[in-house]
């Protein structure tokens, strides 16, 4: 007896080891990476590098102002395309439609949507934009963007709307409200915070995708902000200078790597926190 | 009972027209607000067929021209005299072995992962952990690429694939899959780097399914003196069978499409080898790499891959789904 | 001239009120059915609301009061596969009819749930916002109806120095009253209170039910409780069902002293239920 109970606790406690090893390597990948973003990007911020654009390959200095801004419109604009989408598209489904047909297939298609390869979405988008218009554009990359937003809000919004109590509902319709008025004056903002959160992991997740942008709004060395052209962005013209055997290039990728990663953990963990500060309210 | 009784009481109340006039002025923006709601329901539908659509139309000369020996033809030639031969078996194969190995990797460590978090870990440091595990998959996969490149290909040639070499250099089979040379670029690279992504998608969700086993049937366990290993071997894992499978299949969705990270360490080869140290290519990487610049049938032939590739994510994606659907029922009831 | 009349409804016990005083009739509810899906809930209930008192709904869980009490202001249209049958009339028109605007029947008809239900909002703004859907009132008179209903809920003291915290701030029995006054706000005709106590405290349910009191000198209410003592304390007529349906509706004393059904008596001496 006594053996089989020894040999119990040490499987026990072998198994047990491995899943704190587990947790441990997870948790070492993502201080492996942060350090070797702090080491090599950290370097080449200066002021320069928010001031000034894109240098050509083999001279000195130079900055990214042009891939921020354009990542920053584009982001902008993706947003302001998918963000309305996505939430009305949500709101139909979990304040009129929760029982229908419709509802059920869209939130299917929109779950896939969610994890479909970003990769995908960039050849849809040159398909559907870049040829019709003959050219690699800005509005090519927001609109690729604004694909991938819509299904994130899509998402938090109708999970967060299904949160809020019937009972609000039932209320403010009691008052002889509107559908419409109750949906935007009470049902939002009692989900306001969930669907703040939802928005912030929206951006946070279209401000590092590079596929989409690579054969959409492909890169630019100059200053542009013409939407019908091709436009510069942080992750692309990361692409192109890390690849790239030229010093200066490779400092500013670093640079443009860690500005990015960062933007996005913060992203992150500001949707989190609003989130949890909503949810022991 | 006098008429009087029958007239609403006084008190400037608002009469019964006045409102009428309000929710008639409302009942065009009800109406306008509804349709907004539903026709934008109906734009994520139209997104779906919209991929599907102009993905067909862009690899309908590439369909035309190779037909069903795309899928079996491996030279990939889009300069070939006179006529260009392409064929998506390279990429094909890099895609699910890439896939495969990073689920092998990412499974275990996922899953004891999650038993940490839901088992073993102290109630305050849970929501740190998971937090931190989680922010693994905001990080843009871009810089997972740069990363595997310059720090983690460099690692696995100098230490890890050496010593892979060596153990199984005499061992049938296994010395023809772990075979030399070492390389930085190299289908087993592209694994890891696609392993530490998806591993966060695989913790999360399983630590979502495991906080739904009911708390009585592992006090039950419990209390009938098992062992915590045990009692997740025996209670947990069993009542959350088809929850933590469709958390996999999703993490194989992500695997399976993940672009950035695998093109920037995989060698970009089209040539299929034993190896898994040697380089190969993926759907998504062959596409990223040669898409800007390809023209006519090249293109045409990237865009099937894409097809290819948004068909099988789509099935190994809505498999998952419908197991996570079944599993959110039975939590419900 | 327009006795209230309980119309169909073969085992129903009717009784006449014996107060000759009695008032007009408000809402006349006649042969109505009410379904959930195929499920009918409400089988072939005829009574009716007088002016200006409370007429209290009592009955053991499931027996299709609180059903009734949204079928008065069509909540029920929420949902899909759930429909009423019948006539309810209120002022002599069918509310039930597909030409009622059903938001407008809402305005006139208030409703207080089971469970407090403020607005994500401050307490000024729970009252303002209805008030503000109907009328455009300059700020002044808009700070004036939102005191007037605050001291109509009996709440204005309590809150004068916090209008602009939030309403979720609140305790339970100040929110109901907050719920009260938002409804009040809207100056409706007739007052639908769900449980409006089940979720209070019994001081917070003493200042409720005098409140309920106080609004039937201006409002036509109605009540649904599982609190048969309340019944008996705020109503003036109660109304017992089962099993979906009416059993017997009667003047409150009347009912809870001599109830002219079996079922009644068992149920108001606490034999099932």
């Amino acid at each position: 007896m006594a053996s089989l109970y020894h040999s119990r606790k040490r499987r026990n406690a072998i198994a047990m080891g491995l899943c704190v090893g587990a947790t441990g390597i997870g948790l070492a990948w993502l201080f492996v990476i942060l350090s070797t973003l702090l080491w090599n990007g950290a370097g080449g911020i200066n002021l320069a590098v928010f001031t000034q654009m894109t240098p050509p390959p083999n001279v000195h200095g130079g900055g990214l102002l042009n891939a921020i801004v354009g990542s920053l419109i584009m982001t902008t604009i993706g947003i302001a395309i998918g963000a309305p989408i996505g939430l009305f598209a949500g709101t139909y489904m979990a304040e009129y439609g929760r029982y229908e047909k419709l509802t059920t297939v869209t939130r299917f298609i929109n779950d896939i949507l969610l994890s479909a390869p970003s990769i995908i979405i960039g050849l849809f988008i040159y398909g559907a934009v870049v040829v019709p218009m003959h050219g690699f554009s800005g509005i090519a990359g927001a609109l690729a963007l604004a694909v991938i937003v819509i299904p994130v809000v899509v998402r938090t919004t109708e999970n967060m709307l299904l949160l809020v109590p019937q009972q609000l509902r039932e209320a403010a319709t009691g008052l002889g409200l509107p559908r419409s008025v109750v949906v935007q004056k009470v049902a939002y903002k009692a989900a306001k915070t969930g669907l703040i959160t939802g928005l912030l992991l929206a951006v946070a997740r279209i401000s590092g995708e590079t596929a989409p942008l690579l054969f959409t709004a492909l890169s630019n060395q100059f200053w542009s902000i013409d939407l019908t052209r091709e436009i510069a962005n942080l992750p692309v013209t990361i692409n192109n200078f890390i690849n790239n055997p030229d010093p200066n290039w490779k400092r500013l990728a670093w640079a443009g790597a860690l500005i990015i990663t960062f933007a996005v953990l913060a992203l992150n963990i500001a949707a989190r926190a609003i989130g949890s500060r909503s949810a022991t309210k | 009972m006098s008429e009087a009784t029958l007239a609403p009481p006084a008190g400037g109340r608002t009469t019964t027209a006045n409102r009428n006039m309000v929710l008639s002025s409302l009942r065009n923006g009800d109406r306008f607000f509804f349709w907004a709601t539903r026709l934008s329901a109906w734009i994520v539908l139209l997104i779906l067929g919209g991929i599907i659509g102009s993905l067909f139309v862009g690899a309908w000369p590439a369909i035309r021209e190779f037909g069903i020996g795309f899928l079996t033809t491996q030279r990939w030639a889009p300069n070939a005299q006179p006529d260009p031969v392409l064929g998506g078996l390279g990429p094909i194969y890099g895609t699910l072995v890439s896939s495969l190995i990073a689920m092998v990797i990412a499974v275990p460590v996922g899953l004891g992962v999650a038993v940490f978090l839901t088992e073993l870990c102290p109630q305050k440091l849970r929501q740190p952990i998971s937090t931190a595990i989680e922010l693994l998959a905001g990080i843009p996969s871009i810089i997972y690429g740069m990363w595997g490149f310059f720090v983690l290909g460099p690692f696995l040639a100098e230490y890890v694939e050496p010593a892979l070499i060596a153990t199984f250099e005499h061992v049938p089979v296994l010395n023809q899959i772990f075979k030399g040379p070492a390389s930085n670029l190299s289908l087993f690279n592209a694994s890891l780097v696609l392993a530490i992504m998806i591993l966060p998608f695989i913790t999360s969700i399983s630590r979502d399914v495991f906080l739904t086993v009911p708390p009585v049937l592992k006090e039950a366990a419990y209390g009938v003196g098992c062992t915590t290993w045990e009692v997740v071997k025996n209670v947990v894992l069993p009542y959350t069978r088809v929850g933590v499978i469709g958390g996999i299949m999703l993490a194989l969705g992500r695997a399976l499409g993940e672009t950035m990270a695998v093109t920037f360490v995989i060698g970009n080869s089209f040539k299929i080898q034993t190896s898994i140290f040697a380089p190969a290519t993926t759907i998504s990487a062959a596409i990223a790499s040669e898409f800007a610049e390809a023209s006519d049938v090249h293109q045409s032939a990237l865009i099937l891959l894409g097809l290819l590739l948004f068909v099988l994510t789509f099935i190994v994606l809505a498999a998952a789904r419908l197991m996570l659907m079944r599993v959110e029922k039975k939590a419900g009831n | 001239m327009n006795a209230p009349t309980v119309n169909g409804g073969g085992s129903v016990a009717i009784q006449p009120p014996a107060d000759t005083a009695a008032r007009a009739v408000k809402v006349d509810i006649r042969k109505v059915d009410f379904f959930y899906g195929a499920n009918k809930a409400l089988k072939d209930i005829s009574l009716p609301l007088h002016e200006n008192e409370v007429t209290a709904f009592i009955g053991p869980s499931g027996c299709g009061k609180s059903t009734l009490l949204r079928v008065l202001n069509r909540m029920y249209d929420l949902y899909p596969n759930q429909r009423a049958e019948g006539e309810v009339l209120l002022d002599g028109e069918n509310i039930l009819s597909a030409k009622q605007d059903a938001n407008l029947l809402r305005s006139k008809v208030g409703m207080v749930f089971q469970k407090p239900t403020p607005f994500p909002m401050t307490i000024f703004e729970n009252i303002a916002f209805g008030i503000r859907l109907y009328d455009k009132p300059s700020k002044s008179e808009l700070e004036g109806r939102v005191e007037d209903a605050l001291r109509g809920a009996a709440l204005w003291n309590e809150v004068k120095d916090k209008l602009h915290t939030s309403g979720l701030g609140l305790s339970g029995g100040q929110q109901q009253r907050l719920c009260i006054a938002r409804t009040v706000a809207i100056q409706p005709e007739v007052i639908l209170f769900d449980e409006p106590c089940s979720a209070l405290d019994p001081i917070s349910t003493a200042k409720v039910e005098e409140l309920i009191d106080e609004l039937s000198a201006k409002y036509t209410i109605a009540i649904v409780t599982h609190n048969m003592q309340q019944a008996a304390r705020v109503s003036q007529y109660t109304a017992f069902m089962y099993l979906g349906e009416l059993i017997e509706y009667g003047p409150t004393n009347k009912l809870f002293t001599t109830p002219s059904d079996k079922k009644t008596q068992d149920y108001i001496t606490g034999r099932f239920g």
